[in-house]
């Protein structure tokens, strides 16, 4: 199965990736191999047989829903990694709306 | 050389005083200074901080409170959280990411009083079995600077191996700790996936992540399980199971329950060679030849001085039969639908926003997209591509759902062959470490360095590699033995009898 540029296009888009003509062309080329070698799993009878989400066996894994406070060394820690900040806010771009400049 | 040693006889040399830890610390950093440049297995050395704690060690050493890892050195892979230095998962998108916390298996390593030497270079976020794919350069094998390392968890392989550190703790989601640990010639255990806590370890697939010790001998291995194993609240999929005491299980004389194999009588392991891994194509004759010989030695029997004809190895009889597991080929074929699909869920938290390299654009979808365009490498960007596409609307069943479900054969391929042996025994990989850049391009035939790697992983299993012996070129091969899961007291047990330290 060979993918088009314009599946790629799509797959990045879902993906957020930025990808240029070059690497669209390489990516069509080699998703098309391992989509093909992965292929080999249609000769395998998988009917009636339930598939494995997990492999403990653990269910209904719960916990008291507590708030545990964030010493002030570890809440410096976390702001100093925001790459954009107002103060001690996140600053991102607008999600609704224009972006103000 | 104070590098060279294992855990054990840097805990005694450390007890008796015959060294400080700021001797051994410094021989460490001595022999980083010294190889790194060539090697490329670190990509941040905590020379200050690993002095300094290290002086606290002694301290407490003198004060009569040593634990076991009290002042022993230890370098940990990128991709896991450390609270200090930065953790970059060998991706720019994290160049300048300091994590607040360290993951729970390091914090418990550090509360035993190691010392936080390195982090270690990778493939990027795990992707890798050659450590190519790392933003940082690749690194290069201390048996041949020609030969790659291994992946994903290369850089800990290699600091390991070259003794610049005396342990290491990697990270393995289909052969990232066993691989590497083969090419460079350590040892090296997945364990049961559960079994430790994966918090702070940043994740790739999190059905089949788990994180493990890198060592030089299997006694280091047992003694480091028994530190990082056991329930974490912290992780919902660490297992409830107590940890049994891995270390005194390596010595445990055969007539003890709870290391007598299920089959072959009182005290004998039986143990499944799978016929299929070694009909793999592409598999070196003369990896296969080392491991059939490893084999047929275990099978000798000898004829100890006291006499009495027993196993090779001593007080642990082992018999071996050949086994089939049919569904080995499909193995590599669900690994690279599962693996990148819940990587392409997984990575969509690297977006530049709250942490990391955040990229400029016109908006945020452009901020996302630039960001990560410019903080991942190619192979990431692959696998995220391959995984989106196997997720998407339309193609799930066909590929995704499919995957799971040949998963399920996978193991109960695994389930229908411990009915029949206690463990088993194959090659780590089909070859030796291969050349820098002679698979770079070949996407399947680097996927095809875990062939081996994968099946145990796929099924959640215990699975450690030892060497056991170098081909003509010098360069180590890694035998694996695989047992049931949470049996790594039994797969410990015998690795620690067949490699004999």
């Amino acid at each position: 199965m060979k993918l088009t540029i314009k599946e790629i296009e799509q797959i990045a888009t879902l993906a957020r990736l930025e990808l240029g003509e070059k690497e669209k062309q390489m990516y069509a080329e080699q998703l098309s191999v391992v989509l093909d070698y992965i292929g080999i799993l249609d000769e395998v009878n998988t009917e009636g047989v339930p598939e494995t989400c997990q492999v403990t066996g653990l269910t209904g894994v719960i916990r008291e829903d507590v708030v545990i406070e964030t010493d002030a060394v570890t809440r410096e820690k976390m702001l100093k990694n925001f790459p954009d900040k107002f103060g001690q806010y996140l600053r991102v771009k607008a999600v609704f709306g224009e972006n103000e400049e | 050389m104070l590098n060279n040693l294992t855990i054990r006889e840097a805990y005694e040399g450390l007890k008796k005083k015959k060294f400080t830890s700021v001797e051994l610390t410094q021989a460490c950093l001595d022999r980083i200074e010294e190889r790194n440049s060539e090697l490329n297995a670190f990509i941040t050395v905590f020379a200050e901080s690993a002095l300094h704690e290290a002086h606290e060690a002694d301290e407490m050493i003198a004060r009569g409170e040593q634990k076991m890892l009290t002042g022993i050195p230890f370098a940990v892979k990128d991709a896991i959280s450390t609270r200090d230095g930065r953790s970059t998962a060998s991706a720019k998108i994290l160049d300048n990411y300091v994590s607040a916390f360290d993951a729970t298996v390091i914090g418990r390593i550090r509360a035993e009083g190691a010392v936080l030497i390195g982090k270690n270079n990778c493939d990027a976020f795990g992707h890798g079995a050659s450590n190519e794919n790392s933003m940082y350069g690749a690194v290069r094998n201390p048996h041949d600077l020609n030969k790659v390392s291994g992946g994903s968890s290369g850089g800990t392989a290699a600091a390991v191996a070259d003794n610049m550190c005396i342990f290491g703790i990697g990270e393995d989601t289909g052969g990232s700790i066993r691989q590497p640990a083969a090419f460079c010639g350590i040892v090296g255990l997945r364990p049961s996936y559960g079994r430790n806590s994966r918090y702070g370890i940043m994740p790739m697939a999190s059905s089949l992540d788990t994180v493990g010790p890198m060592t030089k001998t299997v006694e280091d291995t047992a003694i480091l399980m028994q530190i990082m194993a056991g329930q974490d609240v912290l992780d919902a999929t660490t297992v409830t199971d107590g940890v049994p005491d891995y270390v005194k299980g390596l010595k445990l004389r055969k007539t003890q329950p709870s290391l007598r194999g299920s089959f072959g009588g009182r005290g004998k392991i039986r143990i499944g060679v799978p016929k299929e891994y070694f009909e793999v194509e592409g598999m070196e004759d003369e990896v296969k030849q080392i491991i059939e010989e490893k084999i047929e030695e275990i099978k000798r029997p000898v004829l100890r001085s006291s006499g009495a004809t027993e196993g090779k190895l001593k007080d642990c009889e082992i018999e071996i039969v050949s086994v089939s597991l049919p569904m080995t080929k499909y193995a590599i074929p669900v690994y690279y639908i599962v693996v990148p699909s819940e990587d392409s869920s997984n990575l969509g938290r690297m977006d530049g926003i709250r942490y990391g390299v955040r990229v400029g654009g016109k908006d945020l979808y452009e901020t996302y997209s630039r960001s990560r365009a410019q903080g991942f490498p190619e192979e990431v960007k692959r696998r995220i591509m391959i995984g989106t596409y196997a997720l998407s609307a339309g193609y799930y069943d066909a590929y995704y759902r499919k995957a799971q479900k040949v998963r399920t054969l996978i193991i109960r391929d695994f389930e229908k062959v411990f009915t029949e042996v206690d463990l088993l025994l194959t090659p780590t990989t089909p070859t030796a470490a291969f050349g820098v850049g002679e698979k770079k391009d070949d996407v399947l035939a680097m996927y095809l360095a875990d062939v081996f790697a994968a099946p145990p992983a796929i099924a959640g299993l215990p699975a450690i590699s030892i060497p056991v012996g170098n081909t003509s070129a010098g360069l180590p091969v890694g035998m694996q033995i695989i047992g049931p899961r949470m049996q790594e007291e039994l797969v410990l047990r015998t690795a620690y009898s067949i490699f004999g330290k």
